[in-house]
């Protein structure tokens, strides 16, 4: 005919495998209205609606409190697992031993990763186990209503009017220190960042952790609170403005060099990080530790990606398993046979 | 009652001899880390190759080197392999125990010791063989700093000649121990055998009783501790992942997996492991990438002892109820903490059967021998996957790390029990998916794994409060509806779990009733007490909890029923108290033993008849 045939775009309710959101969504949610986790969860509807991820390939694991909840709120059609306070990191390095081809983002809060679990999470920093962990850090414990967690501030005032006086845990620090090999933070309010920095991570291969400072409305979000929206909008340093081109879009619009930072990522998609004020190599460790510790000295909230390592092996690389699920193996290929047996009853006559 | 034949009398130095033929016991008396190991497992050997049914108990302290250690070898014609307390033959080569180790010893014993230690004036009336081991070993061994290793070959030496051990099998047994690989090695250490069997020959007469005779009891026998056999059931079962924290006494049981799991679980194709094994940062991590392996539908396990199931009981209680398969095997010690981790206890009984909050009831598996090491690890992950539910196999440090004579196990020939698990194919067929509802009326759900194709595939996960299609829920009848789901499953296992092992005599009105390793105490103590008494005993050993019907009927058909076991609260019999008819309870009587050594027969026989009266 004399022109190249393009097929017609989908329908503009169906991603790219064809489904509709319906399936990416989840159960009704129990928090409070207002609550930063509900914006992250809505966040996680889009992203793998957007990015065409079948949902019966995620595995959606947590541990105990309001954050860990949430799995139960979007992607209604993957297994989840609300698992055990502090013990995500454990279960779902089981489930990704068993099956290695689980797409797998852990969901928990600053108490179970800053506190009862922080043994766990830092056991698979270590292990760049290959899954997304978001952190839902509103400083405070939500369900028990309203203690201080170990990334509340100093300074930061309870509701009761208690002070904190003890350092905060950094949890992004921790990741850049201890293995893993993606590390962002975000605002749930930041709708745009977080979107950008979540299709980052699920492209990423290897452990990465994003930090998300979701504000407690119920308990967390008054005068004098460090985890507060207001505090929060007033003191965000934003580190560059995030471009995320999936692989299977063509990349457009040229940035002039020097003004941008692009990392290729795993699935061949293209992290576009465009400067604001300051230059940040997020490939660079010491750089990525020091924007940390320079914005909290100012009482400052750093947001973007901090920090990206790609190529090296995640746990299950350096187990060397093979390619397909160890749980569904058929007996034939983890049962060895008679005649090793007895050879093995030979040796020990 | 006693008769002298069965029951030999060992004569006192100038009295007459009577020779006392394959029924005797050797320690070993050393400082650990001086590699006395090889020495006492060739001496073992060497009587097990000559047919001789032997057993070998190493009791180690939680330490390096320096410690005291004693390594005690039973030879028993009859096949009475459980420990003895009486200790018939003693190398003494420690001098820190060696007066204490000679002033315990009943008269008649021998004692071969280091001459320096100057011991045979201590008692007149034992059999005392002085060696000069560090003369001895100087000229076979010119490396010096050898031979604090080679020296304790010379007392294997020295003991072959007094006891009359074919030195052919002793050879063999010494360069089976050291391979082809250390071949030079072999030699070294074969010359300081010689170099003690020269010394004894020339300088020893022989004045005690005991020796060894050829018999033909162990042909075709394997010898094998039960955490490798443990770890070799594991393997053929398919076990996929495991996870686990080094802790004494389990840690050889993964340990042993690894090597067997790297020669037969390399796929050929690719090079890559069939099976992930991970070192966790504690026991409560291990336990939770075993529920979440089980979860994403592998065959996974962990190995621990007491103090690491007290960290996993969390877990545990959420694999009960999110019915998640999980296979512990607990090698049970005393604990916690320090104290006593190197010494062995029936310690787990109770705290697995009913570990976690909350309502819960765990299936148990007791493992007696090596054999049963390998055929329970197979059971038990059937048993996990079939009914969805962790399941304890409890071991102990006395099977688990210490050497046992076996039949060669059979290779398994059933097909893997992988339990109601519906696939996409399975998941077209069905009208709704409904993880937890009981389908089939024996109180066992279907479940489906994370990543099967299938829009119906999916559920969440949680612990106790959800209604049968894994929604959350608070309300009070889904979750008694769920809580008595969970009962009639454990119903269901009786049917399912192994049978008790049991031996009905009819004159009997006493029945006695263990698991474990309290079998071979057990087992030698009703052979005492019918012939030293007269008394004929019914016999039953538990191999699995729940308990079955079959311990109902033996119980209903005794006077009296004795629960033996190893630990001092008298857990076993406190297990059945709970879950017994409460009119059968009368009969229960208990027999226990907790100081830390494997329970030995006189200790059962003397108690039975201390509470018998006779």
């Amino acid at each position: 005919m004399g022109t190249i045939a393009t097929p017609p775009p989908p329908p503009k309710k169906l991603n790219r495998i064809g489904l509709d959101v319906l399936p990416y969504k989840g159960g009704k949610t129990t928090l409070c209205a207002g609550c930063g986790h509900n914006s992250i969860s809505e966040r996680m509807i889009e992203v793998f609606f957007e990015l065409g991820i079948q949902p019966w390939s995620v595995a959606k694991m947590s541990g105990i409190g309001c954050s860990s909840k949430t799995p139960a709120y979007f992607l209604n059609q993957a297994h989840g697992f609300n698992s055990v306070h502090g013990r995500a990191p454990a279960v779902s390095t089981g489930a990704l031993l068993a099956n290695r081809t689980l797409r797998t983002v852990v969901v928990t809060g600053d108490g179970d990763t800053a506190s009862i679990g922080i043994g766990q999470f830092m056991h698979m920093l270590r292990r760049n186990l290959p899954l997304v962990y978001i952190i839902e850090n509103n400083g405070v414990y939500g369900l028990t209503k309203g203690q201080f967690s170990a990334t509340a501030d100093v300074g930061s005032k309870q509701k009761s009017g208690v002070i904190n006086e003890m350092q905060p845990i950094d949890c992004c620090l921790l990741g850049i220190e201890l293995g893993a090999t993606m590390v962002a933070r975000s605002f749930s309010g930041d709708k745009k960042q977080l979107t950008s920095i979540l299709k980052a991570c699920i492209s990423h291969k290897g452990l990465a952790v994003v930090d998300v400072i979701s504000p407690c409305v119920t308990f967390n979000d008054h005068e004098g609170s460090t985890k507060s929206y207001s505090y929060v909008k007033d003191h965000e340093t934003v580190l560059h403005e995030i471009d995320y081109v999936p692989y299977y879009e063509e990349i457009s619009v040229d940035i002039a060099e020097g003004e941008s930072h692009e990392v290729r990522l795993h699935d061949g998609s293209l992290l576009r990080l465009k400067k604001i004020e300051k230059d940040h190599d997020p490939t660079d460790k010491t750089m990525a530790r020091n924007v940390i510790h320079e914005a909290a000295a100012k009482g400052e909230v750093v947001t973007g990606m901090l920090y990206v390592e790609s190529g090296r092996d995640t746990l299950i690389d350096m187990l060397n398993v093979v390619d397909e699920p160890l749980a569904t193996l058929p007996q034939s290929r983890v049962q060895p046979g008679p005649e090793a047996l007895a050879m093995i009853m030979d040796e020990l006559r | 009652m006693s008769t002298i034949e069965a029951s030999p009398v060992a004569s006192r130095p100038g009295e007459q001899v009577y020779r006392v033929v394959n029924d005797f016991s050797i320690q070993v008396a050393t400082v650990n880390g001086s590699g006395s190991q090889t020495a006492n497992n060739v001496l073992m050997r060497s009587i097990f190759q000559m047919g001789v049914p032997v057993s070998g108990k190493n009791l180690f302290p939680s330490n390096i080197a320096g410690l005291p250690t004693w390594f005690t070898i039973r030879a028993n014609k009859n096949g009475w392999v459980g420990r003895k307390k009486e200790i018939d033959f003693l190398v003494a080569m420690n001098p820190e125990t060696a007066r204490e180790d000679v002033l315990k010893l009943d008269a008649g014993a021998a004692v071969v010791y280091d001459e320096p230690l100057k011991l045979k004036d201590l008692r007149s009336d034992l059999h005392f063989y002085p060696v000069p081991f560090d003369k001895l070993v100087v000229p076979v061994c010119p490396e010096a700093k050898l031979r604090k290793l080679v020296r304790n070959m010379i007392y294997d030496g020295v003991v072959a000649h007094v006891l009359n051990i074919d030195l052919d099998e002793m050879k063999k047994a010494l360069y089976k121990q050291f391979g082809p690989k250390k071949a030079k090695a072999a030699d070294l250490n074969w010359n300081a055998v010689m170099a003690g069997k020269k010394f004894a020959e020339e300088s020893l007469p022989k004045t005690d009783p005991f020796a060894v005779e050829r018999m033909n009891k162990t042909a075709g026998k394997i010898m094998i501790d039960g955490n490798a056999a443990a770890a070799l059931g594991c393997v053929f079962a398919g076990c996929t992942v495991v996870t686990w924290y080094p802790i004494t006494p389990s840690s050889s049981l993964v340990e042993s997996m690894i090597g067997y799991l790297r020669r037969l679980r390399i796929d050929k194709a690719t090079g890559k492991a069939t099976y992930a094994v991970l070192q966790a940062e504690d026991e409560l991590a291990a336990i939770g990438m075993v529920i979440g392996a089980a979860w994403a539908g592998a065959r996974s396990m962990t190995s621990t002892s007491g103090p690491g199931v007290s960290l996993m009981a969390e877990f545990i209680g959420l694999g009960y109820y999110a019915e998640v398969p999980a296979v512990v095997f607990d090698v049970q010690r005393t604990g916690p903490s320090t104290g006593l981790p190197t010494r062995t206890m029936q310690g787990d009984i109770l705290t697995n059967a009913l570990l976690s909050h909350g309502d819960t009831r765990h299936p148990i598996l007791f493992p007696s021998d090596p054999a049963e090491c390998f055929h329970m690890a197979l059971d038990a992950f059937d048993f996990a996957e079939r009914f969805q539910t962790p399941v304890f196999v409890n071991s102990d440090l006395d099977l688990g790390m210490n050497t046992w004579m076996a039949d060669p196990f059979t290779y398994p020939k059933r097909e893997f029990d992988r339990g109601k698990v519906l696939d996409a194919e399975a998941l077209d067929k069905v009208q709704e998916f409904a993880r937890y509802r009981d389908v089939d009326g024996d109180g066992i759900p279907y479940r489906t794994l994370p990543g099967t194709p299938h829009a119906k595939a999916a559920y969440f996960t949680r612990g106790s409060g959800h209604n049968d299609k894994a929604q959350y829920t608070e309300r009070e009848d889904d979750y008694v509806n769920n809580v008595d789901r969970l009962s009639r499953k454990f119903e269901t296992m009786k049917k399912a779990v192994p049978q008790p092992a049991f031996e009905l005599n009819p004159n009997a009105k006493i029945g006695l009733i263990c698991c474990g390793t309290s079998r071979f105490a057990v087992e030698e103590s009703r052979d005492q007490i019918i012939r030293e008494y007269g008394i004929p005993t019914s016999y039953m050993r538990l191999k699995a909890y729940p308990f079955t019907s079959e311990v109902l009927d033996f119980i209903q058909g005794h006077d009296r029923v004795y629960i033996v076991e190893q630990n001092r609260d008298a857990q076993l019999m406190a297990l059945m108290r709970l879950d017994l008819p409460v009119e059968l309870l009368p009969k229960l009587r208990s027999i226990r033993y907790y100081g830390g050594m494997p329970l030995d027969a006189r200790t059962v026989t003397a108690d039975f008849v201390n509470q018998e009266g006779l």
